[in-house]
C-alpha cells in the first residue's frame, strides 16, 4: 500500500514538473478565433510557418463561436484575436480590450438550400433572398424552411444584419413560425440539419466546401457586398491585461500582413477543392471595407504595458 | 396393490467426485407420513430437494403417479412442483410482511382470488400459531417464527406432497408439539409427507413408516415401531444410528 | 470567480422569477430523459433478469461486454443513432432525427448498457436461497424473474437513478440527433454547450448549476434507497 502511495506521489511530481516546463510563457502564443476558420486548417498551416520560423509555440486553445473567442479576449486568457464580426471587433478594441485591428484576408458567405430551390432566390441579391424565403416560409412552412445557428456567432451576426437589410426587425423574424428554425449549433451542424430538413441557411464558404460531399445542398447565391466575410487579427491589450504575450502577438500579425503568408492565404485548398478557400486582403482593402490603416499593414501600436 | 403416489428408483446424486446419494429406493403414499431419519450430513436435505426437482439426479429416477418427472422438460416439471411443498431446514423469507410471504406460493400457482388467499393465509398463520404477525416484516422474524411461516406458506397450498426438512429444529418445546400436532392433522388425508428428521421422538409420534439414511444409502425400512424398536436395541454405538437425537 | 458567484446568483434567480424559457427547457430535459428510462427499464429489468437467471454459453463474455459499454462516448452513442435516423440511413423513412422522440431513442440506447449491467449486479446480490424458495413453491421462470427482482428491488431502483442520472446530463445524443432546436429539442445540457459557445458565461453557470441541483436531488432520493 505504502509503496503504491509512493510511486503515485512520484508520478503526480512528475506530471506536475512537465506541465510546468512545458508552460514556458515567453515563446508562447495563445489564439482565439472562429470555429469556421479553424476548421478550414488554413490557420494551422500559418501556424507551423510562423513557429518554425520564430522558434515558437502557437496555440489555439480556443475555436468555438465568436462569442467565446471575444469573452476569452476579455478575460485575457489568450494573446490574439482572430475573428470576422467588424462591429464586435470595433466594440472590442473602443472598451480598451484589443490594441488594433488588421484585416487580412476575406472570403464571401453563401446561402445555400435544396437543389429545386423552392423559395426561387436564385439570380437574386442577399437580402432580396432573405425576403423571398420568408415570405414563402410564411407562406408554405413545410415546404420552405430556413435554419439559423442562432449562437451569436459571426456567421449569425451577418445573417441578422442581412434580416435587416431586408427590411425586418430579427425579433420578427425568429418568432414569426414554424419555417425559421432555430438550431443553436455550430455550422456543421446546422449544414447538416439543412440538408436533412431540405432548407436553406446562410454559411462561411470554407465549411461549405469541406462539407459539400456529403450534402445535397447547393449554394444558391455566392458572392456579392451583402455577403463579405472578412477576417481581421486583434492583440489583446497588455495595459488593460497584464501578462498576454503582446509582442509575439503583434509579430504574428505581422506575419499574416506579410507577402509570403498571404500568398499562402490565396492559394490555401486549391488542391483539395480546385479552388481557394479564401481571398488574400492585400491589394483588396476597397473590397473588404477596410481603411487604409488597417489593411494588410504592420502593427503600429506598441506593447507599453500599463 | 395400489400404485405409491411417489417413487423413488435407484437413486444416485454426485457433486463431481463426491457421491452423496447412492441407489435409493423409496415409495411413500398418500395419507402416509414417511420419517427419514438420518444423522447430519447423510444427505437427507439433498434426497429432499432431488424429490423437489430443484436439481436433477445423476441417474435414477423420480416418479409421482407413476409418471416419471426427473430428466423432463421445464414445463412439466414446473408442474409437477405444483403438486408439492417443501420447507427447507433454514427457510429464508421474502423482503416483505409475512402475508405476503404465505400468499406468494398461491399467487404463483394461480389459486383462487385475492380475498380468498387472505383468507387462506391467515388460517394459516393461526394453524402454526402466529395470529396477528401478517403486517410483520417477516425478516425480522425470529428462527423459530420463520420456520413456522415457512410451514404455513406450504400447508396453505394444500400440496399433494409435503416435503419437511427438520421442520421444528428452532422451536421451544411447547411449539413443536403444537407443530407435531398439526402435522398429525394430515395423517389420513391425501397428503403424502417426507419428514425428515433427527429427532427420534418425533419420528416415534408421527410417522408410519421410518427410512434410515445413513451414508447416503437407506440401510433400514419399515414400519415404525419396527425401525424404531431395531435402532433402541442395537444400542447407541451402532452406525446406523450414531448421530440420531435419543432423549433417553 | 467572479463568474461562478454571478452564476449561482443568476441560477437562484431564473427560480425564483420561474423563467418561462429556462423553466420549459427544464422541463423537456426531464420528460425526454424520463421516457428514456421508462421505456429502457421496461426491456432492461427483465433482460437483466433473464441474463443472470440463466445459464447459457457465453454468459460471462455478454456480461463483460455490457459492463465495458457502461463508459460508451456519448458522441459515439449519437453519431450511430444518427447515421441510423438520417433520411439517407435505413430508418429516415420515419424522419425521427431532430425530433424529442429520436433523442428518446438515444438515451434509451446509451444508458442500456448500465441499466441493464446494474440490474444484473443487483441480483446477483440475491442469495440462491430465494431463487429455491421461489421455485419450490412453484413459480416459473418469469415469476422467479419477478420475485429476484422484486427482492432486489432497491438495488435496482438505484441502478434506474443512476440511468436517469446519466441521461439527464448527457449532451452527445442530445446535441446530435436533437439538433438543438429552440422550442422543440433544446434541453439543459444542450443549452449550456450554446451559451458556453456565445460566451454568456453566467448564463451557462446559472443552468449549470440548476443541471446539479436536480442531479443532486436524485442522488439524495438514491442514497435514501441505498440506506434501507
Amino acid at each position: 500500500m505504502k509503496k503504491i502511495l509512493k510511486i503515485s506521489l512520484l508520478l503526480m511530481a512528475l506530471f506536475a514538473a512537465s506541465a510546468h516546463l512545458s508552460a514556458a510563457d515567453e515563446g508562447r502564443l495563445k489564439i482565439a478565433t472562429t470555429s469556421s476558420l479553424y476548421d478550414t486548417g488554413l490557420l494551422e498551416s500559418i501556424v507551423d510557418q510562423f513557429s518554425e520560423k520564430n522558434d515558437a509555440t502557437v496555440q489555439i486553445p480556443s475555436h468555438g463561436g465568436t462569442g467565446i473567442a471575444i469573452a476569452a479576449g476579455q478575460k485575457g486568457d489568450v494573446d490574439l484575436l482572430i475573428v470576422h464580426d467588424k462591429a464586435r471587433e470595433i466594440n472590442f478594441i473602443e472598451d480598451g480590450d484589443g490594441l488594433e485591428r488588421r484585416c487580412f484576408a476575406y472570403n464571401y458567405f453563401y446561402i445555400v438550400g435544396p437543389e429545386d430551390d423552392p423559395a426561387g432566390i436564385a439570380g437574386l441579391n442577399a437580402s432580396q433572398a432573405f425576403r423571398s424565403i420568408m415570405e414563402g416560409g410564411l407562406a408554405d412552412p413545410d415546404q420552405i424552411k430556413f435554419i439559423t445557428r442562432g449562437d451569436l456567432s459571426g456567421t449569425h451576426s451577418k445573417e441578422q444584419s442581412l434580416w435587416k437589410r431586408a427590411g425586418y426587425n430579427y425579433s420578427e423574424v425568429n418568432t414569426s413560425g414554424s419555417w425559421y428554425v432555430d438550431a443553436g449549433s455550430p455550422m456543421g451542424a446546422t449544414l447538416m440539419m439543412a440538408n436533412e430538413k431540405l432548407a436553406y441557411t446562410l454559411t462561411d464558404m470554407s465549411t461549405f466546401m469541406a462539407y459539400q460531399g456529403n450534402l445535397t445542398l447547393v449554394p444558391l447565391i455566392e458572392g456579392g457586398d451583402e455577403l463579405l466575410n472578412v477576417y481581421s487579427a486583434i492583440a489583446i491589450n497588455p495595459e488593460k491585461h497584464p501578462g498576454v504575450n503582446c509582442q509575439l502577438a503583434n509579430q504574428f500579425i505581422d506575419y499574416l500582413v506579410s507577402p509570403e503568408c498571404q500568398e499562402i492565404i490565396g492559394t490555401y485548398g486549391q488542391e483539395q477543392y480546385g479552388r481557394p478557400l479564401f481571398f488574400k486582403g492585400e491589394g483588396n482593402c476597397d473590397i473588404m471595407g477596410c481603411s487604409a490603416e488597417e489593411c494588410v499593414v504592420p502593427t503600429e501600436a506598441g506593447c507599453a504595458e500599463a | 396393490m395400489s400404485m405409491a403416489f411417489l417413487e423413488l428408483r435407484n437413486l444416485d446424486k454426485n457433486y463431481g467426485q463426491a457421491e452423496i446419494l447412492k441407489q435409493i429406493n423409496l415409495s411413500v403414499d398418500r395419507g402416509e407420513i414417511l420419517g427419514l431419519i438420518g444423522p447430519t450430513g447423510s444427505g437427507k436435505t439433498t434426497l429432499l430437494r432431488l424429490i423437489n426437482l430443484l436439481e436433477e439426479p445423476s441417474s435414477g429416477s423420480i416418479l409421482l403417479e407413476g409418471q416419471i418427472k426427473s430428466g423432463r422438460p421445464e414445463k412439466e416439471k414446473i408442474a409437477a412442483r405444483r403438486r408439492m411443498a417443501m420447507v427447507f431446514q433454514k427457510p429464508v423469507m421474502f423482503k416483505s410482511d409475512v402475508l405476503e410471504n404465505i400468499c406468494f406460493g398461491m399467487r404463483a400457482r394461480g389459486l383462487g382470488r385475492e380475498e380468498q388467499r387472505r383468507e387462506k393465509a391467515m388460517q394459516a398463520l393461526q394453524s402454526v400459531g402466529l395470529s396477528g404477525y401478517e403486517s410483520r416484516d417477516a425478516n425480522t422474524l425470529s428462527g423459530g417464527e420463520m420456520q413456522r411461516i415457512a410451514l404455513a406458506r406450504a400447508i396453505v397450498l394444500q400440496p399433494e406432497l409435503l416435503l419437511l426438512d427438520e421442520p421444528t429444529a428452532n422451536l421451544d418445546l411447547r411449539s413443536a408439539s403444537a407443530i407435531d400436532s398439526l402435522l398429525q392433522g394430515l395423517a389420513g388425508g391425501r397428503t403424502a409427507v417426507i419428514l425428515a428428521t433427527h429427532n427420534m421422538m418425533q419420528c416415534r409420534r408421527l410417522a408410519d413408516r421410518v427410512a434410515v439414511l445413513v451414508g447416503g444409502r437407506i440401510t433400514a425400512l419399515g414400519k415404525n415401531e419396527d425401525i424404531l424398536g431395531q435402532v433402541e436395541r442395537s444400542g447407541r454405538s451402532s452406525p446406523a444410528i450414531a448421530g440420531l437425537e435419543i432423549p433417553w | 470567480m467572479e463568474e461562478i458567484w454571478n452564476g449561482i446568483l443568476r441560477a437562484i434567480e431564473l427560480i425564483i422569477t420561474l423563467n418561462p424559457e429556462v423553466m420549459e427547457t427544464t422541463a423537456r430535459s426531464l420528460f425526454i430523459s424520463f421516457a428514456a428510462v421508462f421505456m429502457a427499464a421496461i426491456i432492461d429489468i427483465p433482460l437483466g433478469g433473464l441474463i443472470e437467471l440463466r445459464e447459457f454459453r457465453g454468459k460471462k463474455a455478454l456480461v463483460n461486454l455490457i459492463q465495458t459499454l457502461y463508459g460508451l462516448p456519448t458522441v459515439t452513442v449519437g453519431l450511430l443513432v444518427f447515421l441510423l435516423l438520417s433520411r439517407s440511413g435505413p430508418l429516415g423513412e420515419l424522419e425521427l432525427l431532430y425530433t424529442p422522440t429520436g433523442m428518446v431513442i438515444g438515451q434509451m440506447i446509451l444508458i442500456s448498457p448500465i441499466l441493464t449491467g446494474l440490474t444484473i449486479s443487483a441480483l446477483k446480490g440475491v442469495g440462491p436461497q430465494i431463487r429455491d424458495t421461489a421455485v419450490s413453491l412453484g413459480a416459473d421462470e418469469s415469476q422467479v424473474i419477478g420475485a429476484i427482482i422484486k427482492e432486489a428491488r432497491f438495488a435496482v431502483i438505484a441502478a434506474v437513478l443512476i440511468a436517469f442520472g446519466r441521461a439527464l446530463s448527457e449532451v452527445g445524443v442530445a446535441m446530435m440527433i436533437g439538433g438543438n432546436i429552440r422550442d422543440y429539442t433544446r434541453v439543459l445540457t444542450t443549452s449550456i454547450a450554446l451559451q458556453t459557445s456565445m460566451g454568456n458565461l453566467e448564463m451557462s453557470i446559472a443552468l449549470g448549476i440548476l443541471l446539479i441541483g436536480i442531479s443532486m436531488i436524485l442522488n439524495l432520493s438514491l442514497s435514501r434507497f441505498q440506506g434501507r
